[in-house]
């Protein structure tokens, strides 16, 4: 019965079932994914005729565009570069041991939801913290006669965004990094215990470059998580602080910058930073797979 | 090993400190519209605005449409890639990290100028199909965190094994899928979705962008305009996030308790 089955089924041409529980996922990919992104490139390096031209770019080389790029760049390293500093921190914290073992599922929960709490909720929960009526801007007043405002804090600025932003880097720091801290084998630090080495020089020499490459890695994650943000620092600042997804924003809703493709190729050098801090990312991973598997 | 283990005090309790006061901070806030008493009342006015409840609830539903569609579209790929076509690998890992490469405001604005009212795919034309282009964004957004809880989910049942016992019994494709496959990723699939949610609800720039009716714009809106709202706003979105998240703990400790 089974052989007869078969063998009639033989010469039928079978259904592909492969490809058609593929195709749907393919197609969508190229539609929503891959032909706008690549659209908006091919459309940095085209003229209003659909010439070939790299004037668009050039033309990214004027003050306020540098420098709405440039203030980006320096919000998300600073955030990416104190949050991964302190992620790391507190993940080693909760990780090592010596603490009530209640500690460390409460971290990863609440790590888990606060990485997620980003986008307007979170500029609201800044302002009401450290805005002028702010809890924590009301209490330093009231209790330390310290007016954080009157000594030139400002949470619409740059430290005032890398402050919010660092609510979520941090925990998704400890999120990304926990893994390859749990990698360091006791054996390690016993072997170097035994053969004479102190604290420093484990961290030093075993450690340190061991974590190195997961730690980088895992700070240029953040680094991409910052740079795209848009919501947080827009409901945060309006428009007064002026990084390039809020210029980029403010060109698509009314074309401020009055040239089609000068948008094109804000949003290509945006890909290309970002690209460029996956790609060493990813480079990273592997090389910190080696150790930690 | 004393000082070490203060250290590590020191660092949780910063850590705690800086994540507990702001969440403090906002609720005491949103409790302050009436002079001098702490009251419900800018909680009373979100529950009692029309636009408060009717972008809740498009957001609710896009949420459910954006999980519905996204999963339809990555289990049978992601089972078949596991299963036959290994070759696709690499691709589709490129393809689902892309979108944390590609910030969401360029893939927006990649929409707006290919699917335009004068582009060959017109979906920004009428109010259905934009709906639909914002799914499809949403979808977009939350594809690298679904592809790979189903992903795990895939690699922790021997897809292999499972299937060619089915087609040993004379299973179809489709019947493997809906009643082998599907019911033993259940959890991995939940988590997907509730984290899938989680992004979706307060999405700001694609909803903003696409001029739709969400919550996220909504948010924005009441932010520029109202002074404790935001706050009390700002505590129930919290309350989503930690409830998705929350769910999501149960879901996967329930399922290493299924499967030790």
């Amino acid at each position: 019965m089974a052989s007869n089955a078969s063998s009639a089924s033989l010469p039928r041409p079978r259904v592909p079932w492969a490809v058609v529980g593929v195709t749907p996922f393919m197609l969508f990919a190229l539609l929503f994914l891959i032909l706008p992104t690549l659209f908006l490139v091919v459309g940095a390096f085209q003229d209003n005729d659909g010439g070939f031209t790299l004037a668009n770019l050039g033309k990214l080389w004027t003050p306020t565009i540098l420098a709405s790029y440039w203030i980006s760049i320096k919000v998300s390293v600073a955030s990416a570069v104190i949050g991964a500093a302190i992620g790391a921190f507190i993940a080693y914290a909760a990780v090592s041991g010596g603490l009530p073992r209640w500690i460390r599922p409460t971290i990863m929960t609440f790590s888990g939801v606060a990485s997620q709490f980003a986008g307007v909720p979170l500029a609201f929960a800044f302002l009401a913290t450290l805005g002028r009526q702010g809890l924590v801007t009301l209490f330093l007043s009231s209790v330390f006669g310290l007016n954080i405002y009157a000594q030139g804090f400002n949470l619409l600025s740059f430290w005032g965004l890398t402050l919010t932003y660092l609510y979520f880097q941090i925990p998704l720091m400890v999120l990304i990094v926990t893994p390859a801290i749990e990698g360091l084998r006791k054996e390690w630090r016993e072997a170097a215990t035994i053969l004479g080495a102190s604290n420093w020089q484990y961290w030093r020499h075993i450690a340190g470059p061991v974590l190195l490459p997961s730690f980088l890695g895992a700070a240029l994650l953040l680094f991409a998580n910052a740079f795209g943000a848009i919501a947080t620092a827009y409901a945060l600042t309006g428009s007064s602080l002026n990084i390039v997804t809020i210029l980029l924003y403010a060109q698509i809703r009314g074309d401020v910058l009055h040239d089609q493709n000068l948008g094109y190729a804000i949003a290509f050098g945006m890909i290309v930073i970002t690209g460029l801090s996956n790609l060493c990312y990813i480079l990273l991973r592997v090389r910190s797979e080696r150790w930690l598997k | 090993m004393k000082t070490n283990r203060l250290g590590h005090w020191i660092a949780i309790l910063i850590g705690t400190l800086y994540f507990v006061v702001p969440l403090a901070a906002t609720f005491e806030f949103s409790l302050r519209k009436l002079r001098g008493v702490y009251s419900f009342e800018a909680y009373r006015v979100v529950l009692a605005d029309p636009q408060f409840q009717s972008s809740f609830t498009f957001s609710v539903g896009l949420a459910v449409v954006t999980i519905i569609f996204g999963m339809a579209i990555i289990v049978p790929m992601a089972y078949f890639v596991e299963l036959r076509l290994r070759k696709l690998r690499p691709f589709v890992e490129f393809v689902t990290l892309l979108p944390l490469v590609v910030p969401a405001i360029v893939i927006v604005f990649g929409y707006l100028r290919l699917y335009n009212s004068s582009s060959i795919l017109p979906l920004t034309n009428s109010t259905l199909s934009t709906n639909f282009l914002l799914t499809c964004g949403y979808v977009t957004l939350a594809l690298p965190y679904m592809y790979r809880s189903i992903e795990t989910g895939l690699r922790a049942i021997d897809v292999r094994t499972l299937t060619e016992a089915a087609e040993s019994l004379g299973a179809s494709s489709g019947t493997i899928i809906w009643r082998i496959i599907l019911p033993n990723i259940r959890s991995a699939m939940l988590s997907g979705s509730f984290l899938t949610f989680a992004i979706v609800i307060g999405e700001f720039t694609f909803a903003s962008l696409l001029n739709r009716p969400a919550f996220g714009p909504y948010l924005q809106l009441i932010g520029a305009n109202r002074a404790y709202e935001p706050a009390a706003l700002a505590c129930m979105a919290f309350m989503i996030t930690w409830a998705c998240m929350g769910i999501i703990q149960v879901i996967s400790r329930n399922a290493v308790a299924a499967h030790p």
